[in-house]
């Protein structure tokens, strides 16, 4: 069994009778070096970041995180970089878990033994790969046992009662329930749906389960810790980039703490119900 | 059935209950697309197995698309060429002047039977969107064509062509602005849209089961030429050839012809040369995943898709249909390109000799195959397809001719 920085991020958010904050940021947006700022900035102010490797082709995601993809290649950010910059949050916030999101290319291109050692050796704690679903799983999941890290399944509102239990049974470390039928960025779907749809992963899944894809406002936050166990902010961050990528980075960086911040109170200002 | 047509709807050589072929296929698809693909699937093949439904599309085929197209012994064409006779499987002649047509009638009468009110489709050539809207407009549906915005500069008349069927072409500015990036979005569309909206696909690629499916509904285009043969040659060809983009318009020349002793070749864009920019997946990528499958892709060393080059738009694609990649690794393939420049050769040689004006992608296949009809025996016989017709390439030709410049002095 699994067990590293992600599952004592849940456990003490359990204890303080909060829900984790999830932030994503893209690796390398605008540039790596600006990209370090950033990252270590959101990273003092959540629990979880999921950091961003770029890819070409992101086809699960909205103009928001596709610019940041094509922003981030375009300043020539490499593999090598996104392992450095996981390094430097893992050195730098000890306590903070560490996710890497992305596209099954990116694993598979390096080869996803040198890929899996490369990424727990940084610093990570957990992988979600958009697509990659429990069908495929195989192509990754003993490489990421053998480096202890996660594997982290979506689940969807098309998802079916067989399809929950399949990725309940697949994934560790925690669901990420998926708010809205779309792409990043979208307008969330209606809460009550949402919460609906928690429950019933939470009958099958013996995990915690975060929300995101669309949550953007401290009151969408708020509201979506009654039930989840984790709020993901993505491209909420990014937006905060995007048309500013040629601002100082430490103008940006105050840009991005000030949301999290802002997030951040919502959740703790609030102490959910389980 | 009653009809006079050589179709088989026994479905042989199918992928594993998965969609691999080999190592090749699958369905790498975010979560929220898992269960519509599921239901398509399923759909698919309650569909394949209902007379109905194959009595309709095959009515369809025939009054509609007008199959069976002809197989046309191009006798002075084999002359000039010199060596092998050379058949050209005249898939130009469908409605709308491509065989994208077989597969949009296919799947549009499957969105139908599924009670989709919208359809989908990313375009290149602007083929697979005209056959597209085409066939939205005669059963009824909305649609919506992805197109990316280097082709619709260059694929003008079917750009507007889709608009007069009532089509509503989206440019798709992100990436590299090709087909590839016209996928993407087709693909973020129905990531949002899948509970009313049908996504047809134009080739052999993508989640499973559209490489099978798109297979299934373009065997025609074999099944047929095969009998054709027989009947008009007397025996089956040496040779078969044709084109690949993503490989709808091979794998339904192929596929009813890989159990027989018949050479199989694909064609693949050499652009300006292999070494220069081309878009040969098959010759110079290697595996990796995109757009739902696993298959061989044009990438760089950490996976990042590269930039193709074609003057034909619908051979201007990075990736290729996982079936494609299967058969290449067992040896059941065999690969040739052909260049910006040969393909235009190519494209007058017929022009000329048979009065015939094939599509840019159709003329590569056409390059390939007199190279290889010009080595063989007059007594020995090379299948090409003719995939489409011309017309929407005239500018792009014209433009490459220097014509455009020699009508205005
Ligand atoms: C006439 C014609 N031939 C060939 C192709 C290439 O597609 P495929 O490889 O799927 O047959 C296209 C695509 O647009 C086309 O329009």
């Amino acid at each position: 069994m699994i067990h590293n920085r992600l599952d004592e991020v849940f456990a003490r958010c359990r204890k303080q009778q909060r829900a984790a904050l999830v932030g994503y940021l893209t690796a390398g947006d605008p540039n790596p070096d600006t990209s370090a700022k950033l990252l270590d900035g959101l990273a003092g102010h959540v629990d979880i970041i999921e950091i961003g490797m770029p890819f070409s082709d992101p086809m699960a995601d909205g103009p928001v995180i596709q610019a940041a993809s094509e922003r981030a290649l375009a300043a020539g950010t490499h593999m090598s970089d996104v392992f450095n910059l996981v390094q430097h949050i893992n050195d730098r916030h000890p306590e903070t878990a560490i996710v890497l999101m992305g596209y099954a290319n990116t694993p598979y291109a390096m080869g996803v033994e040198h890929f899996a050692r490369q990424a727990r050796m940084s610093g990570a704690d957990g992988v979600l790969i958009v697509d990659l679903p429990p069908e495929e799983e195989d192509l990754l999941h003993t490489p990421l046992q053998q480096a202890g890290l996660h594997q982290i399944f979506l689940l969807a509102p098309t998802s079916s009662e067989k399809r929950i239990r399949l990725a309940s049974e697949k994934a560790t470390g925690f669901i990420y329930y998926v708010s809205l039928t779309g792409i990043t960025g979208a307008e969330m779907g209606a809460l009550d749906g949402v919460r609906k749809q928690c429950e019933r992963i939470r009958h099958h899944a013996n995990l915690p389960i975060c929300v995101g894809f669309g949550i953007k406002t401290p009151e969408q936050a708020r509201a979506v810790s009654e039930f989840a166990d984790g709020v993901v902010v993505g491209s909420a961050f990014v937006a905060e980039i995007a048309g500013h990528a040629h601002d100082a980075a430490e103008t940006l960086r105050a840009r991005v703490v000030e949301k999290a911040k802002a997030i951040r109170q919502a959740l703790e200002g609030h102490h959910g119900q389980r | 059935m009653n009809h006079d047509l050589p179709y088989s709807l026994e479905i042989t050589h199918a992928p594993d209950s998965r969609g691999h072929f080999g190592t090749y296929g699958g369905r790498f698809a975010a979560e929220t697309l898992m269960g519509p693909l599921s239901e398509l699937e399923s759909a698919f093949f309650s569909a394949w197995n209902d007379p109905t439904f194959q009595e309709n599309r095959i009515a369809l085929l025939k009054h509609y698309v007008g199959r069976p197209t002809p197989l046309y012994h191009a006798e002075r064409l084999s002359k000039e060429n010199g060596g092998a006779q050379i058949w050209l499987k005249r898939e130009d002649l469908t409605h709308t002047g491509a065989h994208k047509i077989n597969n949009t009638i296919g799947q549009g009468l499957l969105a139908h039977r599924m009670d989709k009110r919208r359809v989908i489709a990313e375009t290149g050539a602007g083929q697979h969107g005209v056959a597209t809207a085409t066939v939205a407009a005669k059963l009824g549906m909305q649609c919506d064509v992805y197109m990316g915005r280097e082709d619709v500069e260059r694929q003008m008349p079917n750009v507007l062509r889709m608009r007069l069927l009532g089509a509503n072409v989206i440019p798709v500015d992100s990436g590299t602005a090709t087909l590839k990036d016209a996928l993407n979005e087709a693909l973020r569309d129905w990531v949002a849209t899948c509970e009313d909206t049908f996504y047809i696909i134009g080739t052999v690629a993508g989640p499973h089961p559209y490489p099978l499916m798109v297979r299934q509904f373009h065997a025609v285009i074999g099944q047929e030429a095969r009998a054709q043969m027989l009947e008009q040659a007397g025996c089956l060809p040496d040779v078969a050839v044709a084109c690949v983009g993503g490989g709808s318009n091979a794998m339904g020349l192929f596929h009813p012809l890989r159990d027989d002793a018949v050479r199989l070749v694909a064609v693949e864009a050499a652009g300006t040369g292999l070494e220069r920019e081309h878009a040969a997946s098959l010759a110079r990528g290697k595996p990796g995943i995109l757009h739902g499958n696993l298959t061989y892709l044009l990438e760089d060393e950490e996976g990042q898709i590269q930039g193709t080059h074609s003057i034909s738009a619908g051979l201007d694609y990075p990736g290729v249909g996982p079936e494609l990649a299967a058969m290449l690794d067992a040896g059941e393939l065999e690969l040739e390109q052909a260049t910006d420049e040969q393909a235009l050769d190519a494209f007058r040689t017929l022009t000329a000799t048979e009065g015939i004006i094939p599509a840019l992608e159709s003329s590569h296949a056409l390059a390939a195959g007199l190279r290889i009809a010009s080595q063989m025996s007059p007594d020995q016989h090379v299948l090409i397809n003719l995939s489409g017709r011309g017309d929407k390439d005239m500018n792009t030709v014209f433009k490459a001719l220097g014509w455009l410049e020699e009508a205005k002095r």
